[in-house]
């Protein structure tokens, strides 16, 4: 009796934290919901910040932080807001994590820090963060709404990621700084004995921010023509 | 609907413990900015003379760094006329915040590298590029007239033009060998060309489609060389 009573209350439990509901909340934004290419959110940090592998992937683990905390701090918040000025409240809220986050990667890693320069600040004024809370952290409660954070945070990066494997490994024959292809002396391989690494002439086209419109264009296409759900009926 | 009061309370006491919180975090991380921004600095210095030093740069550690800074290279601050001046540190000085004042005022850094093959004074310059600033540590050999690397860095140029001075080795590689003085013991520095370069010891390549930071760098090599002349000179009597 003790232990099936033990064993419905772990199920509760497991419905509670990871139930259908919630697992939707994360692998949603991944595909069917995703901010960049369904929502069409957060798109100019897109283009700045995927030249090279690092910085996107740095960028991305912040933003998703903030993105994810952000929304369980105003969801915790969300009955005592005062409607009147809830957005700024919620400004208050990112800028005070963004800021944080700043601050933790100019101490511990400054050299990204150095890289990514003005774009982390401009997290504030990502349009993924307050708008997912605007639409759900407003409403939900906290461990859903972390979770959606996180979870689209997570869909921005992916979509940061796959863009600056593109861009670095076309522009510059590279991944993560380390040469693969391209007619340059250091290369991760030996060209002398591997002469097909070395024909390849990096794309300045893939460098320049457009080439990320264009790649993020592609993506959205090859997603719309794909995924059902998304075709446009109107 | 909520109260005036309310509102006028709740924001004081949100911005009050938001402004504590990041007040703290500041301050509590202030040190390690520090450390990091000078450890980077003198990275940034070292890789102007990549070469000379005992192994590669990414391959040194950040305590390596600091302690082959402290043993081997000396600072020196000099004035507009060329004097040495005591009681202050090259890396203290700031070229940013220089650059404002009026030129007679203004103090200029250097560094002194001991290698095996005699000092290497390494100058630092800085000029404009086509969207900011642009600066670069020059080395010159004891000859005081032969350059034996240069590092590049840049505020915002445009990545795969200009910000090619920094992200392309190529490009402060050819200003290896180069001299700053010609046969008849002129000061002519190195100058940046469009369309190939013709004379072996004083000219460079230019960038293609950055023409306008490639005439900044020219520009910066000329005049921000030319002032640690003086010094340098006195060095050699």
């Amino acid at each position: 009796m003790a232990e099936t009573m033990t064993k419905t209350a772990a199920e509760k439990e497991k419905l509670e934290w990871f139930g259908p509901k919630e697992r939707k909340l994360i692998t949603d934004p991944l595909n069917d919901d995703n901010p960049v290419t369904v929502q069409i959110l957060g798109v100019c940090s897109a283009l700045a910040v995927t030249t090279m592998l690092k910085p996107a992937l740095i960028m991305a683990i912040a933003v998703t932080l903030v993105t994810g905390f952000s929304n369980l701090v105003i969801s915790l918040m969300r009955n005592g807001i005062p409607k009147q000025i809830r957005m700024i409240v919620q400004l208050v809220v990112i800028a005070f994590l963004v800021t944080i986050v700043e601050q933790v990667l100019k101490a511990y890693s400054y050299p990204v820090w150095k890289q990514l320069s003005v774009f982390i600040g401009l997290i504030i004024t990502n349009c993924i963060v307050m708008g997912r809370l605007e639409a759900y952290a407003m409403a939900n409660p906290p461990w859903r709404s972390l979770l959606d954070g996180l979870g689209n945070g997570a869909g921005y990066g992916l979509i940061l990621i796959a863009v600056a494997a593109i861009r670095e490994f076309f522009g510059r024959g590279a991944l993560m700084g380390y040469k693969i292809l391209g007619a340059t002396d250091e290369f991760l391989l030996n060209t002398s004995k591997h002469w097909w690494l070395s024909w390849y002439q990096p794309n300045g086209l893939m460098v320049i921010p457009a080439s990320a419109i264009f790649l993020v264009g592609i993506f959205i296409w090859i997603q719309r023509s794909r995924n059902p759900k998304l075709v446009d009926v109107s | 609907m909520y109260s005036n009061r309310y509102i006028t309370i709740y924001t004081l006491i949100m911005t009050l413990v938001v402004s504590v919180v990041l007040a703290f975090t500041v301050t509590g991380l202030k040190p390690f900015h520090d450390e990091a921004e000078a450890i980077y600095k003198k990275r940034d210095i070292l890789s102007a003379i990549e070469s000379q030093l005992p192994k590669k740069l990414v391959d040194m550690t950040d305590e390596e760094v600091l302690s082959l800074f402290d043993s081997k290279v000396e600072q020196v601050v000099i004035n507009a006329e060329g004097e040495s001046l005591q009681g202050i540190k090259a890396e203290k000085v700031d070229m940013a915040s220089e650059e404002k004042k009026p030129e007679n005022e203004r103090k200029y850094p250097l560094y002194i590298y001991q290698s095996e093959q005699g000092k290497i004074y390494l100058a630092s310059v800085r000029g404009n590029g086509l969207w900011d600033k642009i600066w670069a540590y020059v080395a010159i050999k004891e000859d005081l007239n032969t350059i034996v690397g240069t590092a590049f860095g840049h505020v915002g140029e445009t990545p795969g033009l200009g910000a090619e001075i920094k992200d392309n080795p190529g490009f402060p590689k050819q200003f290896e060998g180069k001299q700053i003085m010609n046969d008849q013991g002129e000061y002519v520095s190195v100058k940046v060309v469009k369309g190939g370069a013709k004379d072996p010891l004083h000219e460079v390549d230019g960038i293609s489609g950055a023409t306008i930071t490639s005439v900044g760098v020219s520009e910066m090599m000329v005049r921000g060389l030319e002032v640690y002349l003086p010094y340098l000179q006195a060095q050699k009597k």
